[in-house]
Formats: C-alpha cells, sequence, structure tokens
C-alpha cells in the first residue's frame, strides 16, 4: 500500500523550477500592467505634515500617486484587517491616515507603466514631517518590560529552590533581531479584469487568509476577489500575514481600473516582519548529582506600539527536563518598529538556544558530559501539564547522533582539542517542537481514465507540499504517481489554513486519505453493481485501491478495475470533497525531537569560526519522503549555523533606522560556509497522534543548533559568548 | 523637471539573441538586462533577489560567462549571446545540471535555482573547480535561504562526472 509514502521520491513540481517555468507572484502578465513603486518614511515616529507629489505626478509615464489623502476608501474596524494569525492590538494600515509609526513604513505608491519609471518618480515625491519623541533600543527599555504571557503555571517554589541549589546558573542570552530574507521579493500583481473582479498573485503561505483579508479591507463580496500562490521562492514565516505590498497592488488596482504589481526592494523587506531581539534569562538550579530542583527562564521580547507580538519562548524546558520548580515568564517592550512575526520555529529557536547553552553550562559546572545531564533530567512527561507524549524517541536520538557524530571520542576539557593551528570545539544540544495539526479539506477528481486531480489551499514554500499530496494520493488511490496532478494555493480551493507551525504535512496528509476514502466508497457502489462482481456485498473498509483497481483489502485477486466500475456505471468523473479534522486528545502531549551535535574550527589568530560538521538526529514520527525531508532538516540547519555566527538586523539607535538592509551586510550563509551535514531520522512509530503518524518536519530542523554551535565554540576556546550572533571580533575580546 | 522627464523618454536600440533567438528592444538607458529579460521579452525564469549583485539569482550566460545581470546594463551587452535557464534544456531534455538538480533536491522553494544552475554551467566551463571545496567556495556568490547547498555541490559533482 505504501508505494510512495515513506520513500525519497522527487520533488514533482522539480522540473517546473529547475527550468524557469514555475511562475511567482511578481511574474504573472497582464495586459496593460502598471507597476507600482513604494515610498517609505525615513522618521521613526510622528505625522506627515506635507507630502508634495506633484512633481512625481509630472513624469512622463506616472497615472498617479497614491498616498493616505487620496486613495480608495480602506476598512476603518480593526476587525476588517485582522488576519487569522494577527497578534492582539490594533493592526497596521498601510496609506490609511498621517501617522508614522515605524521608519520605513510606506506612506505613497507611485504608479507608472514601467517599473523603472515608477523607481525614479518616488524619488521625487518630498515628504515633511512632524517628529516624535521614540524609542527602538530593547535592552535601552529593557525597565519597561511588562509580562504578556505566563506559557505555563508555576510549579513549586523556583526561586527559593534555585537560591538553594547546590550548583546553580544563571544568565541572559541575547539574540538579535532576525529578518527571513526569502529569496524571492514581497511581491504582489493584481490583476484586474473588465468585471471589475481581481485576481491577486500574492507571495503569501496562506491564499485564504490573503483572499478573506482583502475582502474585509475593500468590502468586496468574496467572488469578487481571487487569491492564488501558486510557487512561493521562500517565505519562512514572512508570508503568514498579509504583507503591506498586497494592500498596496490591490489599492492601485482599484483607483486605476488597471492591473497593478508592487515588488517591494530588499531594502523595503526589512520594514515587515521579523524574528524579534529576545534576552532570555534562565536560571537553573541542580543536586550535585545533576538532577535538576529548580528552571526559570523570562523572555524580553521586543514587539510594535500597535500589537503585542509573544511566542513560547520559554515554555520548553517543561517538556525537556524534569525538576520539581519551574517558573517562566514572557515580557514585551512596546518600542516605536513595526510588529515582529513568526519567523521559523518562533519562540523556541530563540528561547531553547538559551536553555541549551545553560544546560551546556551547567553541565561544566557539574563536570557532567552534557549527554549526561540531559539524561539525568530526561521528561518522559510533558511536566506542564502532567501529560505523556504519544511518543518520544529522545533518547534514541541522543545515541544516534552520538554515535554517527563520535561524541565518545571527545575530550571534555576546553581548549583540548585541535586540527593543525585550528582549535577544535565539539558541542551539542536538544531540540524541540510541536506536532500540530488543523483542519484541511481536499477536492479529488478521478477520471475513468485513471487521471486524478488533487486540490486544496494549501501553499508549498518550497516545503514539499505538492510532492507529498501526489504521494499520499497515489497510495491511497492506487496509482502510479505520475497519474496524479497536484494543484494548490488558490483561494477558489478546498479549505486550508496558513502554511506554518510544521502543521501541514499531516493536516495535508489526513485530508487527501479522507477525500479518497469517498472516492473508494462510490468506486465500490459502482463495482459492486457490476454482475457477478468479485466485491458484491464487500465493506468498505473491507476494500483498498491497489493497481488501478478497487480490490479486497485482503485477497486483492478479487478486484474491479477503476476504469471497469466508472464505465459499468456509466460514469466519466468522480468529484469528491472532504474535510478532515482530528479527534482532540487531550490526554497526551504532541512534540518532535532532535539532537544536534555540532563540531568547529576556530583560528584563533584571526577569529575565523568555521562549522565543518553537523549531525542533527531527529525524532520526528513518519517521514512521508526521506528525500525532501533530509533537505528540509538540512535547510534548518543552515539556518542554525546563521543563526549562532551570522545573522543580525542592526538598528542605529539615534535614528531607528536598520544599518544593514540589505542581503551583502546582513549576512546569511553561503555556500562556503556549509559542509558536512548528517541527517538521521530515528525511528519513531506513533499510532496515537494521527492514522499515518506524521508529525511534521518544518521548524524542529532549526531548534537547538544555534546552542550546540554555540557550546561547540566554547569547548574550542573556553569562551562563553552569550550574545548572538558568534562574530569573530567576540572571540578576539 | 521637465529636463529629466524628457530623458527618461528616450529610448535606445539594442539587439540582443536570446536562447538562439533574436531579439531587437527599445529601452531606457538604465534597464538592466535582468529587467530586459523579464520584463521586455518575458523570460522570467531568471530571478530578481536583490537587484544589487548580492544574491547571485539573476545570473545568466552573456558570451558563455556567467554573470549578475542585475548589474549589467542592457545596452551594455548590444550583440551579445545571452542563455538563460530556458535556453538549457534542449529538445525536451533537460541539460545535465537540470536533471542533477531534481536527483539531488538541490533545491526547496526553487526562487535561486535558475541563477543556481546558470552559475554552474559557467563555472563547468570555466573549470576552475576539482573537488567539493572549489565547488563551495566558487558557487558562494550564489545565495539559497532554503539552505540546499550540500545538495546543491553533490548535483554539481554528479554533472562534473564525479562519484
Amino acid at each position: 500500500m505504501n508505494a510512495y509514502v515513506g520513500t525519497p521520491t522527487s520533488r514533482v513540481d522539480g522540473r517546473a523550477k529547475v527550468t524557469g517555468a514555475a511562475k511567482y507572484a511578481g511574474e504573472f502578465p497582464a495586459d496593460r500592467l502598471l507597476h507600482g513603486f513604494v515610498v517609505e518614511a525615513t522618521i521613526s515616529c510622528g505625522r506627515i505634515v506635507r507630502l508634495d507629489t506633484n512633481t512625481a505626478q509630472q513624469v512622463k509615464g506616472v497615472l498617479d500617486v497614491l498616498t493616505h489623502a487620496n486613495r480608495p476608501p480602506l476598512a476603518d474596524k480593526d476587525e476588517a484587517w485582522k488576519d487569522e494569525v494577527a497578534p492582539d492590538g490594533s493592526p497596521f494600515r498601510p496609506l490609511y491616515d498621517d501617522t508614522i509609526r515605524f521608519n520605513g513604513q510606506p506612506i505613497a505608491l507611485v504608479v507608472a507603466e514601467d517599473w523603472e519609471t515608477a523607481k525614479f518618480a518616488a524619488t521625487l515625491v518630498r515628504v515633511e514631517y512632524e517628529q516624535h519623541g521614540f524609542a527602538t533600543d530593547l535592552e535601552g527599555e529593557r525597565s519597561n518590560a511588562a509580562e504578556k504571557d505566563k506559557p505555563h503555571k508555576p510549579r513549586g517554589d523556583a526561586a527559593a529552590a534555585l537560591a538553594g541549589a547546590d550548583v546553580r546558573h544563571e544568565a541572559d542570552y541575547v539574540i538579535p533581531t532576525e529578518h527571513h530574507n526569502p529569496m524571492e521579493l514581497y511581491a504582489t500583481t493584481a490583476v484586474w479584469d473588465d468585471n471589475g473582479k481581481l485576481t491577486i498573485y500574492d507571495k503569501t503561505q496562506g491564499v485564504q487568509n490573503v483572499h478573506k483579508f482583502l475582502c474585509g479591507v475593500f468590502d468586496k463580496k468574496p467572488d469578487d476577489i481571487r487569491v492564488a500562490s501558486p510557487y512561493v521562492g521562500g517565505a519562512f514565516g514572512s508570508g503568514l500575514r498579509p504583507q503591506y505590498q498586497v494592500v498596496l497592488a490591490t489599492l492601485g488596482a482599484l483607483a486605476l481600473k488597471r492591473s497593478v504589481r508592487v515588488v517591494l526592494t530588499r531594502q523595503q523587506m526589512y520594514g515587515l516582519g521579523y524574528r524579534p531581539m529576545t534576552i532570555e534569562r534562565v536560571g537553573l538550579g541542580a543536586k550535585s548529582d545533576g538532577t535538576l530542583d529548580a528552571i526559570t527562564h523570562e523572555a524580553i521580547a521586543v514587539t510594535s506600539r500597535y500589537e503585542d507580538f509573544a511566542r513560547n519562548d520559554t515554555g520548553w524546558a517543561e517538556q525537556l527536563y524534569k525538576s520539581p520548580n519551574s517558573r517562566f515568564s514572557h515580557k514585551l517592550v512596546h518600542l516605536d518598529v513595526s510588529t515582529p512575526c513568526d519567523m521559523r520555529a518562533p519562540g523556541a529557536a530563540s528561547g531553547v538556544c538559551a536553555l541549551e547553552c545553560a544546560m551546556d553550562e551547567l553541565a561544566v559546572a557539574l563536570k557532567l558530559d552534557p549527554i549526561e545531564l540531559r539524561l539525568k533530567c530526561y521528561s518522559d512527561h510533558d511536566q506542564s501539564e502532567n501529560l505523556p507524549y504519544t511518543s518520544k524517541q529522545l533518547r534514541e536520538c541522543y545515541a544516534r547522533g552520538a554515535d554517527a557524530f563520535g561524541w565518545s571520542r571527545r575530550n571534555p576539557a576546553p581548549r583540548s582539542m585541535r586540527d593543525g593551528k585550528d582549535l577544535v570545539g565539539w558541542g551539542m544540544a536538544t531540540g524541540v517542537w510541536e506536532a500540530l495539526q488543523m483542519p484541511v479539506a481536499v477536492r479529488i477528481v478521478l477520471t475513468s481514465n485513471g487521471h486524478a486531480e488533487v486540490s486544496c489551499a494549501a501553499s508549498d514554500i518550497g516545503t514539499g507540499t505538492y510532492t507529498i499530496v501526489a504521494q499520499v494520493a497515489a497510495d491511497a488511490l492506487g496509482l502510479p504517481i505520475e497519474n496524479i496532478s497536484v494543484r494548490l494555493a488558490d483561494s477558489s480551493l478546498p479549505q486550508a489554513p496558513v502554511e506554518g507551525g510544521s502543521w501541514m504535512a499531516a493536516s495535508s496528509a489526513h485530508a487527501v486519505l479522507a477525500a479518497a476514502e469517498e472516492v473508494r466508497k462510490e468506486l465500490l457502489g459502482l463495482a459492486g453493481k457490476i454482475p457477478g462482481s468479485p466485491l458484491a456485498g464487500a465493506k468498505l473498509a473491507d476494500t483498498v485501491l491497489i493497481d488501478g483497481s478497487i480490490a479486497g483489502a485482503s485477497d486483492t485477486s478479487r478486484a474491479v478495475s477503476i476504469a471497469d466500475a466508472m464505465r459499468h456505471g456509466g460514469v466519466e468523473r468522480i468529484e469528491k470533497e472532504k474535510l478532515n479534522q482530528f479527534d482532540e486528545d487531550k490526554k497526551h502531549a504532541r512534540n518532535t525531537h532532535s539532537a544536534v551535535f555540532a563540531e568547529v574550527k576556530v583560528d584563533e589568530e584571526l577569529g575565523v569560526i568555521r562549522v565543518t560538521r553537523v549531525v542533527s538526529a531527529v525524532a520526528a514520527g513518519r517521514i512521508l519522503n526521506t528525500k525532501t525531508g533530509r533537505s528540509q532538516i538540512m535547510g534548518s540547519v543552515v539556518w542554525g549555523i546563521g543563526m549562532a555566527l551570522h545573522e543580525e538586523t542592526v538598528m542605529d539607535h539615534r535614528f531607528g533606522r536598520i544599518m544593514n538592509a540589505n542581503i551583502a551586510e546582513y549576512h546569511i550563509p553561503v555556500n562556503a560556509d556549509v559542509h558536512d551535514i548528517d541527517v538521521i531520522f530515528v525511528d519513531e512509530p506513533d499510532n496515537r497522534i494521527n492514522k499515518l503518524g506524521i508529525k511534521g518536519l518544518g521548524e524542529i530542523g532549526i531548534v537547538g543548533v544555534p546552542a550546540a554551535i554555540a557550546n561547540a565554540v566554547y569547548h574550542a576556546t573556553g569562551k562563553r559568548i552569550r550574545r548572538f550572533p558568534i562574530t569573530l571580533d567576540k572571540l578576539l575580546d | 523637471m521637465g529636463d529629466v522627464t524628457h530623458q527618461i523618454s528616450e529610448r535606445i536600440p539594442i539587439h540582443l539573441v536570446v536562447n538562439g533567438v533574436s531579439h531587437t528592444l527599445d529601452l531606457v538607458p538604465w534597464t538592466t538586462l535582468l529587467d530586459a529579460l523579464r520584463d521586455h521579452l518575458a523570460l522570467s525564469g531568471t530571478k530578481k533577489g536583490c537587484d544589487h549583485g548580492q544574491c547571485g539569482a539573476c545570473t545568466v550566460l552573456v558570451d558563455g560567462r556567467r554573470v549578475n545581470s542585475c548589474l549589467t546594463l542592457a545596452v551594455m551587452k548590444d550583440g551579445a549571446e545571452i542563455t538563460t535557464v530556458e535556453g538549457l534544456a534542449k529538445d525536451g531534455a533537460l541539460h545535465p545540471l537540470q536533471q542533477a538538480f531534481i536527483d539531488h533536491d538541490a533545491f526547496q522553494c526553487g526562487y535561486c535555482t535558475p541563477g543556481q544552475i546558470c552559475s554552474a554551467a559557467g563555472l563547468l566551463v570555466e573549470g576552475h573547480a576539482h573537488d567539493a571545496d572549489e565547488i563551495r567556495e566558487l558557487m558562494s556568490g550564489n545565495l539559497c535561504r532554503c539552505g540546499a547547498y550540500p545538495n546543491i555541490v553533490a548535483a554539481i559533482q554528479q554533472a562534473m562526472g564525479q562519484p
């Protein structure tokens, strides 16, 4: 039954991507297409006093300059602007009024016949501001942090237990602001048709989220707007909420009754969402035998003045480490910046980084091997709710990862290992993420030639959704994968949430199964009516679809071909749509886990750090596609290398402006930064979580990687850098 | 500003051979080769990731050499032969690099992929890369945010005939 699920199947959209045929949001053609260029605010807080667009308007080829003063109507209630993943607060509304909330805020859209003209005319827009006082520095405003959330209720008396512990470690770890920087620029093409309807090609992780948002913001009926995004050039969380250019492109199209494309520059992309800078304060108190008495973790994070963006940075120790006393809190500092947003493993990437560095420091203080410490504290339960896991093969991750890495050959003393003149460091850390699942609907259209079209509004942001949907459908329908075509990411297709949180693999796969069962039910009805049918009287549960036929599950020789069943029934096509909802299981915790091992080599004279090897052993239920799954974890490890050593959005707090808003000065790993990455999928059968035992892989691969590298740098150099990224200047201090 | 608006309306005729097909275009002089391909010839396979020569997504072959088309004005290449990702496959058969990228899953979102493949095609012709370390070094002008680098190196090695 599993011809494709669990195998290293190549991407079904591979050919489109290697030939340049795959079209992204800013590439869809339209008749008489106009181009919009955004003008941004250059102050951080205040008001527009005068906005002079006259000169820009006079440039030949410019059709209009849209501002808050002359734009078409926009909704005036927050509810309309709140998308399905909006945090608490009052969402930002582009070109709404004269208020400036952050530097880089869009304040005008120049629309012209071609992009060069729009870009040039945008330089001619003159703005006068009334500037107000502002603050953008988290560390400077730390005393204004206010508690937003207690991710888990406190257990015991953590403060007293920490104070009285035999061995205590307490420190601040600082994670800087980071930007997603997907390779594709944020882009929207709003295609206007003569009936006034709009097709919006948008760079988004959720076409239905954008569809509902646009209908609310522009007071449109669902049929007036269609949103599509068949290919997304990376997103990593940046496309979960509607990006402001989708509002601007739609606004331009409505104002001019023409098709309008708005593509942001790389620099302008820094005015949208980002991973918020956080100060993570972790306290660990242990007995001298290495068991924990107290865990405290407080995160202090940036958010905007207008929304409370908060994620679970601090609760993860409840999943990982046994301790009778624990206390967690998440505090926010409101600053004059745009609202942060989810970025790969939001919360966990930052919080677990701090926790796992702290565990390494505790292991050093206790003179314990870091794996041994983690095994002594290993928790079989999610302690916050006292729940067992549907499955948790983290012990096996430690064992398999350590073995593949050669951990037993590690000399625990810092600065003890060398390769020529390089110091060598070996570090490890644990990763943890949630295994979420959401309602998703899928439509299957099976034709009598044995071809099936499977469709769903879900996105494929490079994660491989097209491919796993095709694999699951091929197996469930008993057809070769070449006979399956998959349509995704169109708001008119069956229901799907945004693609995020690592929930889409499990959610879409089970929706395919549910729809395929409806198809099988109809086929059984048709097959059973054939005179002398080998399936006469067979129950649905006793049948399967296999090799182009419907057959008895226990005896597949009792079979009727799909073609015969449909011909006898006089049916050309079977169309079934089914919404799959998962049973709520409040008796188990659902998580993915990993053990990450990193080797660094440090040239001490220059401070240069290279990550020469990473082993990531992942337990994440059943892996639908070992080829694309391995790539997802590998890519996440690369993200972890960036987080550990490269990535930092730097702001000049005197002006509230980002100083490195480009990808030459905002460093991300390049090919030469990445060496051996070994991905191990630990076998983790899980028949509780869902029928197929799927957990999802999108985030787990990054969690723990920055800490493993930081711990390796300590092991190599004896220097504990708690302010990320670990750049060479910090080692030379 | 009348002078400026006059200047930008002045267009210059240029001739390009793109993927074996001759084109004559009238372009304002600051049109990049990248925008000429994407906006004027509807060849959107070549990608714009930064427009500043920082990411390599716009890499194409100009007279056989890999260049960042976003840092190249189209008028500078009057008469040149350009190969983009759309011109690599012949008669429906994928270029060995294209097939190798699929075989090794050397991409996820696919946005940097045309630039990676064109850059790798240029790399093979240059003949300076002999092992994985040299490939990594000489492919470091092409960013991949999905982090497919090890698979990209493996794909290029396959196309080079290395195990």
